[in-house]
């Protein structure tokens, strides 16, 4: 189960200008891929949360940049990439009362979207998704991307 | 180690201490009535003839002097004696106004430094410390009032002054430091980098006393500082018009001794200059009773304070005042309700998610005052659900609201982005053009 866990780098930003400049001259100076990414603003303040290639790198790399990071949990999810994919998901968590945060998607390179989802229950949802049938990527999944 | 530096003088019954300051007061009068034009001037306005002046309770018939007085007649106009028996000058850094210059000879000297010595004996420096003066050296009093008192009680200086962070990390594990001398900001400044290169104040160093100053601050602030870095963090009280720092807490941290041979104190209402009674919170006066140069007579040092003349637990007698809450002129006015900086440290420090630096800043929006508290994020507050952290703003917003009785905005900043101090914090941004 531990597997299907997904480090998402999220980092407290204030809303000004060159902020994201600056985190992201960083990333390109240590070489870390991001693969998903998402700003949630708030007035003065924005959460900025991204799945990268390396994310220990990347936590490391911003917190000695001065930077408020952390790690969170989160998991990845495919949807076809047809109407209709995310509405599955959403029914079977809700069906078993398992609150999602918040939810983010990306489409690759293949048919399939990825949906990057923080839900109250981690690991009730894995094994909810699973019942399903629905396939959840891992770390390595997402480096390969 | 030594218990008291004058173990005779300093647990002086208040009755005889009394007498002591009553004959230098009468002294004082006649003595800046002969000497001195501008309080010649004064006393004659006022009606008052130094004849009149016999006992303490003749006290309020004097006029007060004020901080204005001596920009008024800057540079010299107030002293009491020729500029040949000056062995030295210091000069306010003139953060509320024109800079003042203050003249020394050499008994201000020795009565400034062994003020400095008894504070410093009562919160147990000593011979064997290594004191590390970290306020600045020059023409602000800091750094040399603190290095003649540390060598006046036999400790070793280790005269860094400000600035130069990493350096004083370097020299404090080197030198290995007991004792550090510094503004309160400065010295979380040093705590931040040095963690920052995996130093811990605690852990990787001798130092185990703080002696904190030049700037307002709160008992949660002290609090934070004992318990993130280990030491004892005491008070240090002065200004450069009395001479420059001059009185601390005991080992009790229970108010500041101010030495009654010395100085004279009472605490007035600011608004009507009636003396309040010992208990009451009012703007603290001091007359100088041992100074030359430029002895000062009722002087409105501006802090609002309470005195309390309880003999301590230590045994000395003199009185005390009790943590200074913050300078009037620091006071900001805001849609008419009177706010020290002070408070605001006060409850943000109690509030475990906020870090120890703030920003006040204050606008007028369409005629209505408005004031912001800038806090900094911390890696313990941080979450990454926008709900989470409008919910600290919000909570730090009902605790300030609730003390203040004001609305104030919340906003959280980047870490590391407030500026830090390494002499006097500045914690106000006031944009109102008043």
């Amino acid at each position: 189960m531990e597997d299907k866990i997904i480090k998402q780098i999220s980092l407290f930003a204030e809303n000004k200008p060159g902020r994201l400049a600056n985190i992201a001259n960083n990333f390109r100076k240590s070489g870390i891929n991001i693969r998903a990414f998402t700003i949630a603003e708030a007035g003065d303040f924005g959460i900025i949360r991204m799945v990268v290639d390396r994310p220990e790198d990347a936590h490391k790399m911003l917190h000695n940049a001065g930077f408020t990071v952390s790690e969170t949990n989160v998991l990845g999810v495919e949807m076809e990439d047809v109407p209709g994919g995310l509405g599955k998901i959403a029914d079977v968590l809700g069906e078993r009362n398992i609150n999602i945060d918040y939810a983010y998607a990306f489409v690759t390179k293949t048919e399939k979207a990825l949906l990057i989802l923080r839900v109250n229950d981690i690991e009730g949802a894995i094994l909810v998704l699973q019942g399903a049938g629905i396939r959840m990527i891992d770390m390595a999944d997402i480096q390969q991307i | 180690m030594k218990e008291y530096w004058n173990p005779w003088i300093e647990r002086m019954p208040i009755s005889e201490l009394e007498k002591i300051q009553e004959k230098k007061l009468s002294d004082l009068v006649n003595y800046v009535y002969q000497h001195s034009g501008f309080y010649r001037k004064r006393f004659d306005a006022a009606g008052v003839k130094p004849g009149d002046i016999k006992t303490l309770a003749d006290l309020k018939k004097l006029p007060f002097t004020y901080k204005s007085d001596l920009r008024e007649t800057y540079p010299t106009g107030m002293f009491c004696v020729p500029n040949e028996q000056l062995v030295r000058f210091h000069v306010s850094s003139g953060t509320t106004g024109k800079p003042t210059v203050v003249g020394y000879t050499q008994n201000d000297i020795d009565v400034w430094t062994t003020s400095l010595a008894r504070a410093m004996t009562s919160i147990g420096v000593g011979r064997g410390d290594i004191v590390q003066v970290g306020y600045g050296y020059g023409l602000f009093t800091g750094g040399l009032g603190a290095h003649y008192g540390a060598e006046e009680v036999g400790a070793t200086v280790l005269p860094v002054s400000s600035g130069n962070t990493e350096r004083q990390i370097e020299l404090m594990q080197d030198l290995r430091s007991t004792v550090i001398a510094c503004t309160p900001s400065y010295f979380l400044f040093m705590n931040e980098v040095s963690s920052q290169a995996g130093i811990s104040i605690e852990t990787d160093t001798q130092l185990r006393v703080g002696i904190f100053g030049a700037e307002p601050w709160t008992e949660e602030m002290r609090r934070r500082i004992q318990e993130s870095t280990g030491i004892k963090a005491y008070d240090i009280y002065g200004t450069s018009e009395l001479s420059g720092p001059l009185f601390t807490e005991c080992m009790y941290q229970d108010g500041i001794h101010i030495w009654a041979d010395q100085f004279l104190i009472e605490v007035i209402d600011p608004a009507t200059g009636e003396q309040l009674p010992d208990g009451e919170r009012g703007e603290l006066v001091i007359t100088t009773l041992a100074k030359e140069a430029l002895p000062l007579i009722r002087y409105r040092i501006g802090d609002i304070t309470v005195i309390n003349r309880e003999e301590c637990k230590c045994g000395r007698t003199h009185p005390r005042i009790m943590r200074v809450l913050g300078r009037v002129d620091d006071m900001l006015i805001i849609r008419g309700i009177n706010v020290f900086p002070g408070q605001i440290e006060s409850v943000l420090m109690k509030i475990p998610q906020v870090g120890e630096h703030f920003m006040i800043v204050v606008d007028r929006v369409n005629e209505l005052d408005v004031m912001k508290v800038q806090i900094e994020m911390t890696d313990e507050a941080f979450s990454d659900k926008v709900n989470d952290i409008m919910a600290l703003e919000a909570k730090v917003s009902s605790a300030l609201k609730h003390v203040l009785n004001l609305a104030v905005k919340v906003e959280l900043v980047e870490k590391g982005s407030l500026p830090r101090s390494m002499g006097k914090a500045k914690r106000v941004i006031d944009n109102r053009k008043l």
